[in-house]
């Protein structure tokens, strides 16, 4: 067998222990990075389950966080590249705004809640409420999702290579979903919907920027059916 | 909020560190509720023999000669170990509800905390890393326990609201979450003869449970018809005399995580309950679906009581 050559590491790298620093300096520090800084890739060791670790970055920098992270990791995130060399706990990436954030493991529930941009990467399974309220950010989890996925969900894309749990895009705006394998259920409003040229061309790009190797005719898309839009006066009574 | 967690020991080796590792692991969750804490520790049980845990704010007094009178009214040997405000008694089999009938005519405010062969219970007002410290906690040893700390939401802080919550002999739950129709089923339940003591929901629970099993249901079978009947937000950790286990409502909501090793399976509200466990790094690490109940035991051959899921 030939010698496996070392991992890449940057040599630049700057490696905070969060046991030793804390959370508040580690992410004064993060924050403190300009947009023409020359300390593009931080590493984060000890997370322990910790939450908001890397939050509210906004630079072009790379953190990655060497194990399982607590609620909140990479919140509101702009710019910035969040990895996630583990599990990552409720609210990973709540109203990222652009930039990525990679999980290696799993999500816990609510990933991406309200993001308005970006791309979060889940290379195992997502939890219950993922992209719950998304209004531009794109989900891509080569795993399945949890039950009330997407739910309120505006804009951006979701894609999914597993399966989806109960209630997939329920009362649901403009938001696409991609799913490869089953729906457990859909939720009120949400229907199977054609794919087109152009998604295949949306999905293939979203599937090649995440690096999951699969083929975009083997996923349905589905999305709103546009009945809870309007009121209807048959309803009336129910008011 | 509240935090909850629950360690189920495979490997023996480790059943001497099961307080120091419980106690750890509830110590992290204390940013989840302040309010009160408490642990449940199955520590073995001697043939022939039964255990009750009571409580009283004025142990001096209320302690006093306990054992002696409970020896001459029970005609039996009682044992009693004062730790603080609690104190464990070992009574012969078969008399608890002689023996509590004997406690509630002393009139001295003592209060029973858990019947069981195995088990015992320790909670007070406070945090997690106090009421540890009060009770020796991390010297104990057993075979599993679980634990809590509370952010109270439905009724007042007090010892009797602390959870865990004694449901049957050897059985106790500790909840994360609120119920909602506690009210109308407390009083259902109070019909059906349930003795239900305060005004807290997770209480009402329990005592669902136990009515539940009074009337011929598994704890498995238990766990799955509160999915019908309890309406509100729970993730429950229930613990049996030989292992525990968990569900979740089907929004599911409350936060639950899990780890499994050759070692141990083990439960936390959050991965940072679980960080300080031996080999977690390798473990099976997953979060247990809505609706679904989970069990693990230590019984090979379960009755039906303990059989479940």
């Amino acid at each position: 067998m030939r010698p496996q050559p070392p991992p890449k590491r940057p040599l630049n790298m700057q490696t905070i222990d969060l046991t030793e620093v804390g959370l508040r300096e580690t992410n004064k520090t993060l924050h403190a990075q300009s947009a023409d800084t020359n300390q593009t890739a931080w590493e984060i060791v000890n997370p322990r389950g910790s939450h908001a670790i890397a939050c509210g970055l906004d630079a072009p920098i790379e953190v990655t966080v060497k194990g399982s992270t607590g609620y909140y990791c990479g919140g509101m995130n702009q710019q910035a590249t969040v990895n996630i060399h583990g599990s990552a706990g409720p609210g990973t990436g709540e109203n990222i705004m652009s930039g990525k954030i990679v999980i290696e493991g799993d999500a816990s529930q609510y990933l991406g809640a309200t993001g308005h941009g970006g791309l979060i990467v889940v290379k195992g399974n997502a939890s219950s409420r993922c992209g719950i309220s998304m209004k531009g950010v794109n989900i891509v989890v080569q795993g399945n999702i949890g039950h009330m996925s997407a739910f309120m969900g505006q804009s951006g894309n979701l894609v999914v290579c597993g399966d989806a749990g109960d209630a997939l895009g329920d009362s649901c705006y403009e938001a696409r979903f991609f799913v490869r394998g089953t729906v457990k259920s859909l939720g009120a409003d949400c229907e199977k919907k054609e794919m087109r040229p152009e998604h295949l061309e949306i999905l293939k790009g979203l599937l090649d920027e995440a690096g999951f190797d699969a083929d975009p005719s083997e996923f349905t898309r589905y999305g709103s059916a546009r009945n809870l839009y309007n009121f209807d006066v048959d309803n009336a009574a129910a008011y | 909020m509240c935090g909850i967690v629950g360690l189920f020991l495979k490997d023996k080796s480790l059943e001497p560190k099961l307080g120091e590792m419980l106690t750890s692991m509830l110590i992290t969750m204390t940013d989840r509720g302040p309010d009160s804490a408490g642990i449940a520790i199955y520590g073995g049980e001697t043939k022939g023999r039964t255990k009750m845990t009571v409580q009283s704010d004025e142990p001096d007094t209320a302690f006093a000669d306990l054992d002696k009178t409970l020896s001459k009214a029970l005609d039996g040997d009682v044992t009693m170990a004062v730790k603080s405000t609690h104190a464990i008694l070992e009574i012969p089999a078969g008399t608890t509800t002689q023996a509590r009938a004997v406690i509630n005519g002393l009139n001295k405010g003592i209060r029973v905390m858990s019947r069981g062969d195995s088990l015992e219970i320790y909670k007070e007002v406070g945090l997690p890393k106090d009421v540890a410290a009060q009770f020796d906690i991390s010297k104990m040893s057993g075979t599993h326990g679980i634990g809590h700390t509370r952010m109270a939401t439905e009724s007042a802080v007090t010892t009797m609201g602390a959870h865990p919550f004694n449901t049957g002999d050897d059985q106790c739950l500790v909840h994360n979450g609120s119920l909602s129709n506690h009210n109308s089923l407390r009083r259902k339940l109070r019909r059906e003869g349930i003795h239900i003591e305060t005004e807290n929901d997770t209480e009402v629970g329990a005592a669902y449970l136990t009515w539940q099993m009074q009337n011929g249901a598994t704890l498995g079978e238990a766990l799955e018809s509160s999915l019908d009947d309890l309406d509100g937000f729970f993730t429950f950790l229930v613990g049996t005399k030989d292992g525990f286990g968990v569900v979740r409502d089907p929004i599911a909501c409350k936060p639950a995580v899990m780890a499994e090793t050759d070692q141990y399976v083990a439960f936390g509200s959050e991965y940072r309950a679980l960080v300080d466990l031996p080999g977690i790094e390798n473990a099976r690490v997953w979060e247990p679906e809505p609706s679904t109940v989970y069990f693990w035991s230590h019984n090979a051959a379960p009755t039906s009581t303990e059989k479940a899921a």
